[in-house]
């Protein structure tokens, strides 16, 4: 069919799931990975394994916030019976983080089947996070009769459209993509029209020195058309991203750390905190990976990100729940 | 013997009509069979063995079911003939086609 017409089309070397590549980026996961941006050339530090930096001044940071994804509160199976516990985790790592975040990201999935039960044990759970949590929904979120109803009632206020919105924090614009609507047969995940018209003239005011964080449930590039994997208009976003010094696109749905850098622009998608998912295109289908109990936290993880004003800096940590 | 293979040939073609209920698996993340030919008055029911949520959605909303949780499942009797293509509304890559005949 279309998707995979499309696929053999691809010609972008570092996202062919090919075998070096996926070890590499394991690697990288594993030790966690320090991106920083400087006059807006990206720059990778890798962490060394207990979890420290080799450059302290990439941390000297004046601002910084959190990425939690994923949580798929209600799922209960195999992979992880109680991802209740391991959200309970991740929250306690953000707490015990040294300086509190500025702000949190939920990058979607918060729940596994959007029930009214799942929701509520979700923001009772998160609740306990230190700081503002700024939500995008993802396809998990919108299974409830009104197909995204409950989810909208509860973290739509102030958004347009099915949840979309932009907002400031320490200088860096934010904005809340919503990709989980309108799927149509054999294709990828949309925007859709009247989500870009908003976005191009959402950036009209936002000056090219701004530092830009985009978070959005599927990432917006195509990591895995076969899996669906991807945006299909999400190259019309980020044609609209390429002028900015400093653009960071974060991305929750497949549980495992990918990114990519192209020109000014990062992408990155985190770990969950449910439950891994193999890596593209190594195993029949994308469902919930079964690894062992005690290495389940190995796989499940949050991103921190960190910006210094002065130099221009933005940093991405990744760490597991270990 | 003629008779004999007649009669053989005439229960092949009132198979259809027989089996009146046909089920199709969701397994890892596949419909399976993803083609299926079915009579008119055929009842099909899709059960979800994933351990993730599927739906079954008509391309042109004919029937769309919610979402199916693990072991969940969703019927639709065919009373018409035509082709119906369908898809997962959360996973559109997955996609299937049913065709019902008289």
């Amino acid at each position: 069919m279309d998707i995979h017409r499309k696929h053999e089309r691809r010609t972008d070397g570092p996202l062919n799931p090919d075998r070096r590549t996926l070890l590499k980026c394991s690697a990288w996961a594993g030790a966690g990975v320090l991106w920083a941006l400087s006059g807006g050339i990206p720059r990778a530090f890798a962490l060394d394994d207990s979890g420290n930096v080799s450059d302290p001044k990439a941390l000297a940071s004046t601002f910084h916030f959190v990425q939690i994804s994923d949580s798929h509160i209600g799922f209960n199976k195999e992979a992880n019976p109680e991802p209740s516990k391991t959200l309970q985790v991740a929250i306690d790592k953000v707490i015990a983080l040294p300086k509190r975040p500025s702000l949190i990201l939920h990058t979607g999935d918060i729940t596994h089947l959007s029930k009214p039960e799942e929701f509520d044990t979700a923001a009772q759970l998160l609740k306990g996070l230190p700081s503002t949590v700024h939500y995008v929904p993802g396809e998990h979120d919108t299974l409830d009769e009104g197909g995204g109803k409950l989810y909208l009632e509860r973290y739509g206020k102030g958004t347009k459209g099915n949840g979309w919105y932009s907002f400031d924090d320490h200088g860096v614009h934010f904005i809340g993509l919503v990709n989980v609507f309108n799927f149509q047969a054999g294709h990828e995940a949309t925007l859709g029209a009247d989500q870009l018209a908003w976005l191009a003239d959402d950036l009209r005011a936002v000056t090219s020195s701004t530092p830009i964080v985009v978070f959005t449930h599927i990432p917006l590039w195509t990591i895995y058309q076969p899996w669906g994997w991807g945006t299909e208009d999400g190259d019309q976003a980020i044609a609209m991203l390429r002028k900015y010094g400093s653009v960071t696109v974060l991305n929750g749905h497949i549980h495992q750390v990918i990114q990519k850098v192209e020109g000014n622009i990062t992408f990155h998608t985190a770990r969950g905190t449910a439950y891994p998912q193999p890596a593209p295109g190594t195993a029949p289908a994308p469902g919930p990976m079964t690894v062992a109990a005690d290495q389940l936290r190995n796989y499940l993880g949050l991103t921190d990100v960190r910006a210094t004003q002065g130099e221009h800096p933005l940093a991405l940590i990744d760490s597991t729940l270990v | 013997m003629k008779t004999r293979l007649l009669a053989v040939v005439c229960l092949m073609l009132s198979m259809p009509v027989w089996a009146q209920e046909v089920k199709i698996d969701i397994k890892e993340f596949m419909f399976a069979p993803k083609d299926l030919n079915v009579a008119v008055g055929t009842k099909v029911t899709w059960v979800n063995d994933d351990q993730i949520p599927h739906t079954v959605a008509e391309t042109h909303k004919v029937f769309r079911s919610g979402a199916l949780d693990t072991n969940d499942s969703f019927s639709w009797v065919f009373n018409t003939p035509g082709e119906f293509e369908y898809f997962c509304a959360l996973h559109p890559q997955m996609i299937g086609k049913i065709v019902v005949s008289q």
